[in-house]
């Protein structure tokens, strides 16, 4: 399995007004919370250890 | 007592004295148009054309200064080009293409907004509004000399509006005092801050945004290209939160600055202060010249609906959005494009004045849909929270190395016209295999047609399309005629025709509304599946 980096959402801005809602409230300890929850969940609906690896190399910013 | 609230950029409908004003009753018209912007002289224009006796009444005698609206889509312009005025505004506008958005000093990306080929308007043209409204007075003149009626009343304030069951009175000042008028039906075109809704105590309901964007509109020999740049936290000084560089004609660009809620607004608009803000901005030695410069707020709301018994609200007097996405001008001429024919079958007695409901229906429809979409763009763009804008910044972070994100990256999405989709005029789609694009309550998308276009080809009527097929030369319903166009795939380039029309099918008939809406659509002529859906087309059950 590869990581997909192209576009995969079929509603880009629905799904991205969907993530904001839910944090509307929040303060930001909450906000961290949610967010490490969020990824939890999604980490375990991917499933595969390799793909995740290669989720976390696409997020760091090693040039900055 | 009838002084100017803004300088005009041209004046074109000086105060003239009419008959009405010493007439001993108020005189009865059919349609009268309150205000002379975009939408009111356009609805004039439409149902001008159609032999409606129109009479337009606006505080001024001409067009307001500023370029305010520049961005026409080409839905608007295919709306002009059935009206006879699209071709003056295509020779003076820029067109373009291309978009960047930037980050701080970063190019995140570009986008190329070029649609498919075999369109006869381009996606977009750049135009200042006083030009836009200029060449639709203009044809409004030339349809005069042929006999359309269309009357314009400059300096002509509308001070009191009574409306009763079945017309409207309206109390009119002068420059030689006041008169009384009637309308059949009246239409609100007076603006986002219409005088006539709040004459009527008509809801205004929706979002204000604390947010203050300063514009200026600058002249320069610098060679920058004929594209969008958007910035967002851009990195030259003292630019604002997000900052757009946009061309115009006459060698003019649109500078727009985010500049936050709590600003000095005098202080913001003084030419030095405008001018430090372009300087870090443009970089040393770029000559320019400040041709118009403003400060504007904005909101994200509508009425709750458009028709109130004998006034119909249309334009920015009925619904208002955020300026990203160009969807202000471009929303209201669909207005009228939608209300035009209706108005016209309800005036002239061919249909129920049920049928101005679905005015109201479609285009509230049409109204939530470009709200929604300026919304979401002015959230990305100015985000309210701190979690909003870290998630904000990762989508420009990760749009830099990864497609995937680029999506998400929301500077305006860019005014498409709305699909009537479930609207209560949509009849049968019995097209198997019909492409998605051309379904009931969708706008017709332009095909090329032998040495011209199919929309230059479907008139201001009902339009029976046939494509392979056969049917009569026409269908009529109730005095209602829908006459037919026959076309073939073999004369269409590159298959256009057949992919946008008839997709897995191998024959089509489509029902296209006046303003190049389908209503329905099959593979073939039925006639009393045609005239069922011709019937329900105008509202009559």
């Amino acid at each position: 399995m590869t990581l997909t980096l192209d576009p995969n959402l079929s509603d880009p801005d629905g799904v991205y007004c969907d993530l904001l809602a839910a944090h509307e409230g929040l303060s930001e300890a909450e906000s961290h919370a949610f967010n490490a929850r969020l990824i939890l969940i999604l980490g375990n609906h991917i499933g595969d250890r390799e793909v995740l690896k290669q989720a976390l190399d696409a997020a760091a910013r090693p040039d900055r | 007592m009838l002084d100017d609230r803004y300088g005009l950029a041209f004046k074109l409908y000086p105060y003239a004295k009419c008959a009405d004003q010493d007439a001993g009753a108020p005189v009865r018209h059919p349609v009268v148009v309150l205000g002379g912007g975009p939408i009111g002289i356009a609805t004039a224009l439409d149902l001008g054309l159609q032999g409606i006796p129109v009479v337009v009444l606006d505080d001024h005698e001409g067009i307001g200064q500023g370029s305010r609206a520049i961005c026409f889509a080409k839905r608007t312009l295919e709306i002009c080009d059935r009206w006879g005025a699209a071709a003056p505004m295509l020779g003076k506008g820029v067109v373009w293409n291309l978009g960047k958005v930037f980050h701080e000093d970063r190019k995140v990306f570009e986008f190329n907004l070029l649609p498919e080929d075999g369109h006869k308007f381009p996606a977009f043209i750049n135009l200042q509004q006083p030009y836009f409204e200029r060449f639709l007075v203009e044809r409004v003149r030339e349809a005069q000399t042929q006999g359309a009626p269309i009357e314009i009343r400059g300096k002509n304030r509308v001070d009191a509006a009574e409306v009763r069951d079945d017309h409207v009175l309206l109390d009119v000042m002068t420059p030689e005092g006041p008169y009384r008028v009637a309308a059949d039906w009246l239409i609100g075109a007076d603006g986002a801050g219409s005088p006539l809704r709040k004459m009527m105590g008509l809801d205004f309901e929706g979002r204000v945004f604390t947010d203050n964007f300063l514009i200026a509109d600058i002249r320069m020999s610098a060679n920058f290209p004929t594209e969008r740049w958007f910035w967002f936290e851009p990195s030259f000084k003292s630019s604002g939160a997000s900052c757009l560089l946009h061309k115009q004609p006459d060698g003019i660009w649109r500078v727009d600055f985010q500049i936050g809620w709590d600003v000095d607004r005098a202080k913001e608009l003084k030419e030095e202060n405008i001018r430090a803000r372009l300087d870090a901005m443009l970089g040393d030695g770029v000559e320019y010249e400040i041709v118009w410069s403003s400060i504007y707020t904005f909101q994200c709301r509508r009425m709750k609906r458009f028709r109130h018994g004998r006034v119909l609200f249309a334009g920015d007097a009925a619904h208002q959005v955020s300026p990203f996405g160009a969807r202000g001008a471009n929303s209201g001429i669909q207005d009228v494009d939608n209300l035009g024919w209706k108005l016209g079958l309800v005036v002239a007695g061919k249909a129920p004045e049920s049928l101005l409901d679905t005015y109201c229906a479609e285009r509230c429809h049409g109204a939530d849909e470009n709200i929604l979409n300026s919304t979401r763009s002015t959230d990305f763009i100015t985000p309210k929270s701190a979690i909003s804008h870290l998630f904000r910044n990762a989508v420009l972070d990760l749009a830099e190395r990864h497609a995937f994100a680029r999506p998400l990256v929301n500077s305006g999405r860019l005014s498409v016209p709305c699909s009537y989709d479930a609207g209560p005029l949509n009849g049968a789609d019995a097209l198997t295999g019909g492409p998605a694009r051309t379904r009931p309550g969708a706008p017709c998308p332009d095909a090329p047609v032998a040495d011209g276009y199919l929309l230059e080809r479907l008139g201001t009527n009902f339009t029976l399309l046939t494509i392979d097929a056969d049917a009569p030369e026409a269908v009529e319903d109730g005095g209602i005629t829908a006459t037919r166009l026959a076309l073939s795939t073999s004369e269409s380039p590159a298959g256009a025709l057949a992919e946008r029309y008839l997709g897995d099918a191998s024959s089509g008939v489509y029902l296209i509304r006046p303003d190049q809406h389908v209503a329905a659509r099959w593979d073939v002529f039925e006639a009393d599946a045609v005239r069922a859906a011709l019937h329900h087309a105008c509202a009559k059950e």
